[in-house]
């Protein structure tokens, strides 16, 4: 069983390089536009940042955080999406690949369909995003009283960030295989969530960060394990130990995703032709 | 040895939302077999449910009901298994990348289906030859014609050596030199690998051409499986001998044909499909002064449509 597993993975792993590969060599044909489209991104996602710092002019905390907290909780939420993105962003297309029929080729071919369809115009630029979040967070991280165990969590943190955005942009993904024209089902979701995570959570009520905890999980993004990184206590008074279940939520929400996704495939009807 | 077993399959569509919804049967209840070796013809009219079961013979489309085994696999549930074994092309899409050369979309298929690189090689330099797609692997496919895709499209589908290989509408759009040419690779490549054909077409001269047996599905249902030249006898399909005589006469009257019509000068005589027009055209040129014939093949609807009604 174990071994079923890694050659499954592997094989995925494998069948995704190739095809990201072709689309990179693709892309690269035409290596102005390329440069010019990742720098745009770069700057593009830096923008919400620069708000939240025109903020800080006229205040000095935001939801009892200061500016280096909230460049810190920006720089991990923005690296999980960013992450998510480049590796699952098309995901949100799959309405489209249905219609034109895409998808039918993708199930003839032997490689896991998600991995396909992740996979499918892979673009490169998107790297831009993550470097972004890496330079805010090593900006952030000057003020940060690091600890061999806060490294460890912050690594901890980013890991299990992407893995939840993804499983996210999947799971609402899904919904096209029932509603064809759902893809912004899945932005609110994403996006929406990474621009709500970019701010500390004491800005909501507390119900929303219910939510966020036990719904969409989404505070263990950056929120929880933060708080620990950032020795801040809870102002919500939520258990401690949600600090540390990063991984857990991840996972969680991957079996979630595993399941809604077969059903989604099992479902799918194609189109006539 | 059997290649493709279905018994009694079925599929149904849920049409319509909410109180509108209803329940469409594409496929319903169809049985057959067949052999490694063969070239079979899957026809009918649109909408009769042939390319629903093309697309659960390869796994794309979960079956509603029935029993269902492709190269001895599951095709929904081993899909990824089935994929390596099988061949399969979509007369109205392609498979392939709308970006990349065609020659980038080979490339990445030897990775994707993991065929040894000696092997492709091989495969690509024949296929390359036979469809005569040599100066064309260097163009995206949105640039190519539709026959040069769809020739594209077939050394796709089986640079990885399938057992069978599927075609739905494999000639539609095609100009006529191009369906020759399509067929005659076909039968090369079922005589020289064995390799197992099944063909959805609208075209009788596609299944002339091609195939040994014919399945015919109307709504859903297996109508027909057997020789073509069966479902002329059984279809009662004639031959149309379209004769313009030089003046009006009265209907002509020759031995193995039956005139049907008249208008003026033109008459138009009725023949059984698998008798030769020759000695009927003899027969009227020597009682009558023509001024030109031509002759209609019987079309498949027509054909299917007769069966159907009896």
């Amino acid at each position: 069983m174990a071994d079923q597993a890694t050659g499954v993975i592997g094989v995925s792993a494998r069948g995704y390089r190739d095809i990201a590969r072709m689309w990179v060599k693709a892309a690269l044909a035409y290596p102005a536009s390329f440069w010019m489209m990742a720098a745009s991104q770069f700057f593009l996602t830096l923008l919400d940042f620069v708000g939240i710092w025109i903020m800080f002019h006229t205040i000095d905390s935001l939801g009892g955080f200061d500016l280096t907290e909230i460049a810190f909780l920006y720089g991990a939420t923005a690296f999980g999406i960013g992450v998510a993105d480049l590796l699952g962003g098309q995901v949100e297309r799959l309405g489209e690949l249905i219609r034109m029929g895409r998808l039918d080729g993708m199930l003839l071919k032997p490689l896991p369909l998600l991995v396909q369809v992740c996979a499918d115009q892979f673009a490169l630029r998107r790297v831009a995003r993550i470097t972004q979040a890496l330079v805010m967070l090593g900006v952030a991280s000057y003020w940060v009283d690091w600890t061999p165990a806060k490294v460890g969590l912050t690594l901890v943190m980013l890991v299990s960030g992407s893995v939840i955005f993804l499983s996210i942009f999947v799971v609402f993904g899904c919904v096209q295989f029932w509603t064809v024209d759902a893809s912004e089902v899945a932005n609110a979701f994403t996006y929406g969530g990474n621009t709500m995570t970019q701010y500390p959570l004491t800005v909501f009520p507390k119900q929303v960060v219910t939510a966020l905890t036990y719904l969409v999980p989404l505070a263990f993004v950056n929120w929880y394990p933060s708080l620990y990184i950032l020795d801040r206590a809870d102002p919500y008074g939520f258990p401690e130990w949600l600090r540390y279940a990063s991984p857990i939520a991840a996972v969680a929400l991957v079996a979630v995703t595993a399941v809604v996704w077969r059903a989604g495939v099992r479902h799918y009807e194609s189109t006539g032709s | 040895m059997r290649l493709i077993e279905v018994q009694e399959l079925r599929r149904t569509f849920t049409v319509g939302r909410f109180r509108a919804k209803r329940e469409v049967v594409a496929v319903r209840d169809v049985s057959f077999a067949i052999e490694a070796g063969e070239m079979v013809g899957y026809i009918g009219p649109n909408g009769a449910g042939k390319s629903t079961t093309i697309k659960m013979l390869t796994g794309i489309l979960v079956p509603s009901g029935g029993r269902l085994e492709v190269a001895g696999l599951d095709p929904s549930r081993q899909r990824t298994d089935l994929a390596r074994r099988i061949g399969v092309v979509f007369g109205q899409r392609t498979t392939l990348w709308w970006d990349l050369p065609l020659r980038d979309s080979f490339a990445v298929l030897q990775r994707i289906y993991r065929t040894s690189p000696r092997r492709h090689e091989q495969n690509l330099a024949e296929y390359v030859e036979l469809l005569d797609l040599g100066d064309l692997l260097d163009t995206p496919v949105r640039q190519l014609s539709l026959g040069q895709r769809m020739r594209g499209d077939i050394v796709a589908a089986l640079l990885h050596d399938p057992e069978i290989l599927f075609l739905d509408e494999p000639t539609i759009g095609l100009d006529v030199i191009s369906k020759g040419r399509l067929r005659e690779f076909l039968r090369t490549l079922n005589a020289t690998r064995g390799t197992t054909l099944m063909l959805t077409t609208h075209d009788l001269q596609d299944i002339e051409a091609l195939c040994d047996r014919v399945i015919v599905i109307d709504h859903g249902t297996a109508v027909f499986d057997g020789a073509l030249a069966d479902l002329h006898r059984e279809g009662g399909s004639t031959r149309t001998l379209v004769v313009d005589l030089v003046d009006e006469a009265p209907p002509i009257s020759v031995p193995g044909a039956t005139t049907r019509k008249v208008d003026g000068p033109r008459q138009w005589l009725s023949f059984p499909t698998d008798a030769s027009a020759a000695p009927i055209v003899a027969a009227v040129a020597a009682a009558y002064d023509v001024a030109d014939l031509s002759i209609q093949e019987p079309d498949i609807e027509d054909v299917i449509r007769e069966l159907y009604s009896r």
